[in-house]
């Protein structure tokens, strides 16, 4: 078979020292919201932390929305297991987020933006606030009426989910809202608020910089452009790549695998495990599977018993208990396989806990419940053998 | 005033008032403590007009808001799938028999406190070790204890 | 206006408008938990999931406003296995034992199981075994955690409506509980014992401590004589628990089941309400002569009433600073009982120690009051057992009584006469009337301005009233208050009264007296009352307590001929030796924290 190399984009990590961040705020607030809107409409770019909500859209929902106080935030919580591209962003190119989130406040109407970094980043903390602190005179140098402030987390995986995230921001427990409302209409503090990852808030600046043409070159039609990708697992080469979106999986194994792939685990733990024999007709995109960027790599050797049974027990701890159908429905998948393993409950109980999965899908409250079900039946689906004995 | 009431007004005049200011103000208070005594939270409550219960509520839904006592040092060791399989049972163990402490506990000298967490952010540098707020990648056994001794050399 | 079908009829409702709302308004019964009428929307049971058309997840029909041309169905295929599901998934971390279940009969989430009757449980038992530990710390409220089912209804009852958030949701996942701070003990937190947590609980999670067994143990006790005391709110509420319409009022009935049940004496709390009308009314009047004439700086204003120990207890934590201002007079049921084993069993020739003083409350903080040290002027516990509305009906049916069926019965003699005055103490803003009546008409020698004497500006829902008298026509002795607006406040419902204290705190109200009733409603709406509760049941029962009020010949507490009797037989005047000693008390301070 012909060895075909992905193609390495450059765009989150590159640097223009013709066009640095900050110039790129300069150049892009002498255009009008309107435009910035219609470029980032016309890039075709979704949202790069999970639900690929196209971005122009949410930026004009919330330009839309009448009031005096808007804020725009980064979501830097970062917790799927499986992904660390936004550590490495905040850590190598921050600035570029600065704009893109200056941008966004630009457009909305915002004066204040907010980053919330998860707890785990705790020791980028002060070399982040040093930066900002320099962005924001910058700002102030410009004349540009936007200050960023930055906000840290405490070890909670469902504060990356918008409204939790609002909810913690707030002093509070990080539940997930009811929606409606959404973030645009009642975000933070019950504002219209714009809550983007940092990938995506990146990527809207580097739009500005090179123009929505570059961009939306890259990448197929319903996953326009490129994307950070974490690689871990049974991999000679872990890290991070940016790669276009809407590639078949079978050249990322061909690249990545070790030679004895059995499986991958696409989007972090809620996302969905591809066997090898699906390998050849899976697209990695909106079309195919989306993906917050983690691919997690298996080889023959591993148990995918204990791969999910590793899910079901952090989504058992990180759900944030409110709903029943989470809380309990994720304690009874986890007690449920370990009854099978065990042989205390019949193979069958599989396909009633199968069935559980898809009250959990439609009924819980939000994404994180909604989610499990991926994991649950793309492994017990794909490996069932492997989870009875 | 006791140390910890200073602490926490000296937080809350930094941070403001409202409820808003509660995530700051607790973690500035574990980054110092280790992690919440009652008498911390209840000085939170009173600073921030708001009841103790709804004070522990909302910190112990968050895995770094401790309300148990900690040692001076938390060792958080990662516990999610690719440290899973890059070992970290064995970091876990040599951690464990080195500080003779399970998971969860607190050495007698009030050093360390072993615990584990969920993915970390470094999958790809697996398995990791959290101490306090400094990562730790790649660790072996022998690693993880070298670092070990070294943070007991600097905790008095 | 917002046009949708709901089951394919078609229907319009105003914007804002729930699905659940629209839902009922063409009679289709959407299941709920973690609902409520008196409380926020939460929208984490997911019991309510309906199916919306062309939407990918159901929608919790608690939580979600209707749109336009939006096709509802609320029992579609998706919806009833979900709806099992998540009703199985609650009962999988239920203790669900219901047979030994004080909420057995009355629990939202049997209910709901009983209308599917689920055979074999497929989930695994989740129950954990520490949960089985209940907390009976408080003398008022027990918490069992092995049967909470975390729809969070009593941690925002106590948030919302009482502003003393002692509840509150702990951990997350697996670990997530509803408790107290650090998980202490309800009884050393800053739990007022109101049982509003209770009356909104759907399950069997939180209930009354109670008494009953003691009760019929004292009334079998051929040594004891045993009286019993009636608060105003349980006859207009009673009936509930009986298989009667709420509003309906039952005061002759209750009577009658009560001497079948065996109690020696019947007696009335709303004998001690005119009381101490008698006493607080002149404690007002001496206030505000001391402050106004003699320039008093040590007596405090606003006086606020201090016969709703929620209230009392809320206050000993909150505003300690205010405790001065509470009347002195104790709640009319110790009142009650201080009289009881003093006065009454010497005239009925008992002694004190073999009497059993037993009060019929629509209130569960009275059960931690009559355990208060104060609370033994008599030389013995004045009151022995508080019982909660509820557990006298479920004595009552105990007994075999066919409640129904009872013909009227009268309380007996003394201490069982009671005016129109003493009624309206059942709800918010009675009090302030009834002692507006007495002391305007001490004042001026006339009744209050106001047509039949009903002091409409103090009644009614709103959470916090006020009203002015101007005071015309004093005589002599009250010449100091001729041309003075008297103004009143009255919150009920502990936020209420929390918004209230933070304005005379700081200093912008200037009231003379001010009304609290710790429940929302006031008695009607208290702890110990039938569930469930409702804006639209409370204003049923408080229609009932007018009812009552209009009904009676004598609407004036000073007028009511067995006060004046035990003024002159034993207590000789208001705020006399005797009533110091009797009727009145003092208050602790608590820690808020
Ligand atoms: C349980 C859960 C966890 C999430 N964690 C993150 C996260 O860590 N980072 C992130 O950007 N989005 C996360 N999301 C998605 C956010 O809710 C939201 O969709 C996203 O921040 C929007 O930004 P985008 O449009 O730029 O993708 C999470 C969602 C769920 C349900
Ligand atoms: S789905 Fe899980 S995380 Fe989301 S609201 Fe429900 S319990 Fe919380
Ligand atoms: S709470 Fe309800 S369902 Fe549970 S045991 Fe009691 S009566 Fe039964
Ligand atoms: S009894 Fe009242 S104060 Fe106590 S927990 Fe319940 S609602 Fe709160
Ligand atoms: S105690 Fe009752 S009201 Fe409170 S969460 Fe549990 S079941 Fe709901
Ligand atoms: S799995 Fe350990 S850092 Fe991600
Ligand atoms: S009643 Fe709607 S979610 Fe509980």
């Amino acid at each position: 078979m012909e060895q075909k190399q992905l193609k390495k984009i450059d765009i989150i990590f590159g640097w223009d020292d013709k066009c640095t961040p900050i110039q790129v705020v300069e150049k892009t607030i002498k255009k009008t919201p309107e435009n910035i809107i219609l470029d980032m409409i016309d890039s075709g770019l979704k949202g790069r932390g999970g639900a690929g909500f196209p971005t122009g859209l949410k930026w004009k929902f919330c330009r839309n929305e009448d009031s005096d106080t808007k804020y725009v935030i980064c979501n830097a919580d970062e917790g799927e297991p499986g992904t660390f591209k936004d550590r490495e962003i905040l850590d190598r190119v921050p600035e570029k987020i600065f704009a893109g989130m200056t941008i966004c406040g630009f457009v909305i109407g915002a004066r204040e933006g907010y980053m919330y970094v998860r707890g785990e980043y705790n020791f980028m903390l002060k070399a982040l606030d040093k930066k900002i602190e320099l962005f924001n005179k910058q700002l102030r140098d410009l004349k540009v009426d936007f200050q960023i402030y930055l906000r840290s987390g405490s070890g909670a995986y469902v504060c990356g989910e918008e409204s939790a995230l609002f909810e913690s921001m707030e002093g509070k427990r990080g539940e997930p809202r009811n929606k409606p409302p959404y973030p645009t209409v009642a975000g933070y503090n019950n504002k219209p608020t714009v809550i983007n990852n940092v990938e995506t808030l990146v990527y809207t600046s580097e739009i500005c910089r090179m123009g929505p043409e570059q961009f939306k070159a890259l990448g197929t039609k319903d996953s326009r452009g490129s994307k950070v990708f974490s690689v871990s697992g049974d991999t000679p080469i872990a890290g991070i790549y940016e790669l276009e979106l809407g590639m078949p999986l079978k050249d990322f194994v061909e690249e990545f695998g070790d030679g004895d792939t059995k499986a991958i685990q696409v989007g972090g733990a809620s996302g969905h495990c591809v066997p090898r024999k699906k390998f050849n007709d899976t697209i990695i995109g909106f079309e195919g599977i989306p993906t917050g960027g983690s691919m997690m790599i298996f080889n023959s050797s591993r148990s995918m018993y204990n791969v999910l049974h590793d899910y079901l027990e952090f989504f058992t701890e990180e759900s944030c208990g409110q709903c029943t159908p989470c809380r309990i429905g994720c304690q009874q998948l986890l007690k449920g396989i370990e009854a099978v393993k065990k042989g205390e409950r019949p193979p069958t109980y599989l396909d009633d806990l199968k069935r559980l999965t898809s009250t959990m899908k439609i009924a819980a409250k939000c994404g994180l419940g909604q989610s499990v079900a991926n994991p649950f039946t793309s492994i017990v689906d794909n490996f069932r053998e492997e989870i009875i004995y | 005033m006791t140390n910890t009431e200073v602490l926490i007004h000296e937080l809350v005049e930094k941070h403001g008032k409202t409820r808003n200011a509660l995530m700051p103000v607790l973690q500035g208070v574990v980054a110092r403590e280790k992690f919440l005594s009652e008498e911390a939270m209840i000085a939170v409550a009173r600073e921030l007009d708001l009841s103790a219960a709804d004070v522990y509520g909302t910190a112990s839904f968050y895995t770094f808001l401790d309300t148990k006592p900690r040692g001076k040092n938390i060792l958080r060791v990662c516990k999610t799938i690719s440290c899973h399989m890059q070992g970290k049972d064995a970091i876990i163990r040599a951690i464990e028999d080195h500080l003779m402490v399970k998971v969860g506990e607190t050495t007698h000298d009030k050093k360390f406190t072993l615990l584990t967490a969920n993915c970390l952010g470094w999958c790809h540098k697996g398995p990791v070790l959290l101490i306090n707020d400094e990562v730790f990648p790649s660790m072996t056994p022998e690693k993880a204890i070298e670092i070990i001794e070294d943070f007991s050399k600097k905790t008095n | 206006m917002v046009n949708l079908k709901i089951n394919n009829t078609p229907i319009q409702v105003e914007e804002g408008t729930t699905i659940l709302e629209a839902a009922k308004r063409l009679n289709f019964r959407i299941p709920t938990l973690c609902n409520h009428p008196d409380l926020t929307v939460a929208g984490n049971c997911r019991v309510c999931v309906v199916e919306v058309k062309g939407a990918r997840l159901l929608a919790a029909s608690c939580a979600t406003p209707v749109s336009e041309g939006m096709e509802v169905n609320t029992n579609s295929e998706k919806v009833r296995i979900a709806r099992k599901h998540i009703l199985e998934l609650l009962l999988s971390e239920h203790n669900a034992d219901c047979t030994k279940c004080f909420k057995n009969g009355h629990c939202e989430l049997q209910e709901l199981a009983s209308e599917y009757r689920f055979g074999d449980h497929i989930f695994i038992d989740l129950v954990k075994a520490k949960d089985k530990i209940r907390d009976i710390s408080s003398p008022s409220i027990s918490k069992d955690a092995s049967k909470c089912i975390r729809c969070q209804r009593c941690v925002r009852t106590c948030a919302e409506l009482q502003s003393v958030c002692a509840l509150a949701v702990a951990n997350k996942g697996d670990h997530q509980v509803i408790t107290t701070f650090m998980n202490k003990p309800l009884n050393d937190v800053v739990c007022t014992n109101c049982g509003q947590c209770i009356n909104r609980c759907p399950t069997g999670a939180l209930y009354e401590r109670n008494y009953i067994e003691d009760v019929w143990h004292a009334i079998y006790d051929p040594n004891k004589f045993v009286v019993v005391e009636t608060a105003p709110a349980t006859r207009v509420a009673l009936g509930e628990d009986l298989g009667l319409d709420p509003g309906m009022r039952v005061t002759g009935r209750m009577v009658s089941a009560l001497r079948k049940m065996g109690f020696n004496k019947v007696l009335d709390t709303d004998f001690t309400a005119d009381l101490t009308i008698m006493e607080e009314g002149t404690e007002l009047l001496t206030r505000l002569k001391k402050a106004l004439v003699d320039k008093d700086e040590t007596v405090k204003l606003p006086m606020m009433t201090s016969c709703s120990p929620g209230w009392v207890k809320f206050q000993e934590h909150m505003y300690p600073g205010l405790l001065d201002n509470l009347s002195t007079c104790k709640s009319p049921q110790q009142m009650f009982g201080a009289l009881a084993k003093t006065y009454y069993a010497d005239k009925i020739n008992i002694k004190a120690e073999n009497m059993v003083v037993v009060s019929i409350m629509p209130c569960t903080a009275k059960k931690f009051e009559c355990n208060r040290s104060e609370m033994r002027d008599s030389g013995f516990k004045d009151v022995d057992y508080v019982l909660t509305t509820r557990e006298l009906a479920m004595m009552i049916k105990q007994a075999g009584i066919e409640f129904e069926k009872l013909e009227d019965g009268n309380y007996d003699s003394i201490l069982g006469q009671s005016t129109g005055a003493a009624v309206i103490f059942g709800t918010t803003g009675g009090v302030m009337e009834a002692a507006l009546r007495t002391a305007y008409e001490i004042i001026t020698g006339n009744e209050v301005p106001f047509t039949n004497l009903n002091i409409k500006p103090v009644r009614g829902m709103e959470g916090v009233k006020e009203a002015s008298i101007k005071i015309k026509n004093t005589k002599p002795d009250w010449n100091f208050l001729e041309g003075v607006e008297l103004n009143v406040a009255v919150a009920h419902g502990l936020a209420n009264a929390k918004l209230l204290m933070d304005a005379v705190n700081s200093g912008k109200a200037n009231y003379h007296f001010i009304e609290v009733m710790g429940c929302p409603g006031g008695c009607i709406g208290g702890g110990g009352q039938p569930i469930p509760t409702s804006a639209e049941i409370r204003k049923r029962r408080a229609e009932a307590i007018y009812a009552e009020d209009m009904g009676k010949p004598i609407r004036k507490s000073h007028e009511n001929p067995e006060v004046t009797e035990v003024y002159n037989e034993y207590l000789s005047h208001p705020l006399g030796h005797k009533s110091h000693e009797l009727l009145h008390t003092h208050y602790k301070v608590r820690n808020r924290y």
